[in-house]
């Protein structure tokens, strides 16, 4: 049997968040919580290969506090075959550093696996780093930002990764993970069986401890980052509008141009 | 939805709910465009099925979630509160599924009702005849019994789904000496020698639904595709329209909720005089009367709804009472809804001109409302001959 393994986070639904003034974090009780809306494509993308290849299991992960595991069962709902959720009060305060080692220790756990499958980033904190970070601590290539799968078979794939400039087609052999685009794929709606079956389904929770996860490299403790301050940026200007004639308007860009020695 | 809350239960609150996703999410970007260029919404068809809904009216033992008549209203209200006309692709295969699923035979449910649970085949119901509208006993398609089959002669029309379906329920007479009794319902499978997709009608609404004229030439239906028994194609039919009104109602109801939340939208937004329209009283009694009128609709579907699946007999007065109701509020409700918005409201860029016209039409199928009255009136007259007499 082959397996693929799918990375998801519970984020608010709104953009209306709060800020934590003493720690610099986010404030999350309160708030609505949704399927990063990113990871919905590798859930998504995590399904269709499981459709494509046959007798494979999709196994969806997620690290947060106990209420996350309602996002787990949306991604049962939609036709993930389990869920684990990673939860414990040592986890808390992890950045991606500490998070992305926590997941690879689950990818151990679970053992053998094909596939890794993120979204391109969180919607919270929109780092693009965990997906990364995983495969770093697995030592398996990345590819990020994928837009197309040209092919995909146990083992082998080609892909295209979207560039600022176009875009570039990759080939990799062996286990590796992707982050995904919503170029990718559309998600499904979920099923009523799909539904029915995920109320039911036992999601099991997995501490530190039972990942046999080094103390030192998770939580607060485990995390390098520390969050200096939180600011919204300043929105960006405008820029300069050159208007009027023909005549008019190149003379003014040349002379824009000019004065600020940019020719 | 802005509306009074019914206690439903998990299964059916689920039910809704992934209804409701795929009309928003999937059926409303598409609605202007399907209903301008009369497309079929196949790929709708795939997500209904997909997501289980034609699950919802076929029972358990072929492949379905064994529920009910309600929970069909409940679906296709959903949907039709963004597209009356896309929910029939929906509606339409209950329609045409009730034979088989109400007289069918084992054999038939077998080898039928599954690919119409799953949404890999669509059903369609076939009665109505240019002469035979309201007077539907008056079907002139022939059936002409031979050795192990029988051969369909005639031309049926206004048939729902009627060139996407997969499976018919063809009504055809047997004998027009017997009359009545000389009907006959068959299941036809499209791929039948003789049977043939005739043209496709442009309508005033519910225009993404594909209305067609279906032609049976020396069409060769094997025996073993009698539903029920010879003869008896007009109980099947009236015995499925007992089934299938609170879902044309359900259909009225959702339109209507459609319109009502659009001008009551409107209304808010819209600034005259310096201020929002629902502020006067002109206004927004208008749209109170629509929410009046719609929370009784919808009492009266819901509660015929589940009589039908409480086994109750009897039953057609109520549905004939729960159709009509719903289809004339979704009539003037959406006709106030234009008035509501005005000028932009009779404008296609606003969805409530396309909810008028996806509106008339459930005036008139499925028995027009005077037939409808009709029903009610010889129900009343039974129900009175009943009471014993001191």
């Amino acid at each position: 049997m082959n397996r693929v393994i799918v990375f998801i986070k519970q984020v608010p639904d709104t953009a209306e968040l709060k800020i934590d003034p003493t720690t610099n974090t986010m404030i999350r009780e309160g708030v609505p919580s949704i399927i990063n809306p990113f990871d919905m494509y590798a859930i998504e993308e995590g399904i269709r290969i499981k459709e494509k290849w046959g007798d494979t299991e999709v196994v969806v992960v997620t690290m947060g506090p106990p209420q996350a595991e309602t996002a787990l069962r949306e991604a049962l709902s939609l036709g993930c075959d389990r869920a684990i959720l990673l939860s414990d009060k040592k986890f808390a305060a992890s950045d991606t550093y500490a998070t992305s080692y926590i997941l690879s220790c689950a990818v151990k756990k679970i053992g053998d696996y094909d596939v890794l499958i993120t979204g391109k980033q969180a919607s919270d904190g929109d780092t693009a780093q965990v997906g990364p970070g995983i495969a770093s601590w697995l030592n398996i290539p990345s590819i990020t930002y994928i837009r197309k799968i040209d092919e995909i078979r146990a083992g082998y794939a080609k892909v295209e990764r979207m560039r600022n400039d176009g875009f570039d087609i990759i080939e990799v052999t062996g286990k590796f993970l992707m982050t995904v685009l919503k170029e990718l794929n559309e998600p499904r709606i979920p099923s009523f069986r799909g539904k029915m079956a995920a109320k039911k389904a036992e999601i099991p929770i997995w501490s530190a401890e039972y990942l046999e996860a080094d103390d030192g490299k998770i939580g607060f403790l485990g995390s390098p980052t520390r969050v200096v301050r939180a600011f919204s940026p300043p929105p960006k200007k405008g820029g300069i509008k050159v208007e009027g004639e023909d005549e008019e308007t190149v003379n003014g860009l040349y002379n824009f141009l000019s004065e600020n020695k940019m020719l | 939805m802005i509306s009074m809350p019914y206690n439903l239960t998990e299964e059916q609150k689920e039910l809704v709910a992934i209804a409701k996703q795929i009309a928003e999410e999937k059926i409303k970007p598409l609605r202007e465009q399907y209903d301008e260029e009369q497309l079929f919404p196949e790929e709708i068809v795939k997500i209904l099925g997909n997501s289980d809904l034609y699950r919802v009216f076929i029972p358990e033992e072929y492949d379905g979630l064994g529920m009910g008549v309600f929970e069909m209203a409940l679906v296709t209200e959903e949907l039709s509160r963004i597209d009356g006309g896309i929910a029939l692709a929906y509606a339409g295969s209950a329609l045409g599924a009730f034979p088989i699923i109400l007289f069918g035979n084992e054999q038939q449910k077998k080898k039928y009702l599954p690919p119409i649970a799953s949404g890999e085949k669509i059903a369609a119901f076939a009665l109505t005849e240019p002469e035979a509208g309201s007077d539907a006993a008056n079907v002139k398609t022939k059936a002409e019994k031979k050795d192990g089959y029988y051969l369909l002669n005639g031309t049926k029309q206004w048939i729902t789904n009627g060139g996407y379906a997969g499976i018919y329920s063809v009504f055809a007479n047997v004998d027009f000496e017997r009359g009545i009794r000389g009907m006959t319902a068959f299941i036809v499978d499209r791929d039948t020698e003789g049977f043939e997709i005739g043209k496709k009608e442009n309508k005033l609404g519910i225009r993404a639904s594909d209305t067609r004229e279906l032609i049976f030439n020396n069409c060769k239906v094997p025996t073993e595709n009698i539903i029920g028994r010879e003869g008896m194609g007009f109980r099947v039919g009236v015995a499925t329209f007992d089934q299938s009104r609170p879902g044309v109602a359900a259909q009225a109801l959702g339109i209507a909720q459609g319109a009502f939340e659009e001008a009551l939208k409107y209304a808010h937004e819209r600034v005259q005089f310096g201020k929002n329209i629902y502020s006067f009283q002109g206004v927004s009694f208008m749209i109170a009367d629509m929410a009046i009128k719609i929370e009784a609709a919808r009492a009266l579907v819901y509660n015929v709804a589940k009589l039908v699946d409480s086994g109750a007999k009897r039953t057609g007065g109520y549905s004939a009472m729960a159709k009509t109701f719903a289809s004339d509020v979704a009539m003037e409700v959406t006709t106030n809804a234009i008035q509501v918005l005005g000028g932009y409201g009779y404008m296609k860029d606003y969805p409530v001109e396309k909810m008028f016209r996806d509106a008339k039409v459930t005036q008139i199928y499925e028995g027009t409302n005077q037939i409808q009255r009709e029903v009610i009136a010889i129900h009343l007259a039974k129900e009175l001959a009943r009471i014993p007499k001191k």
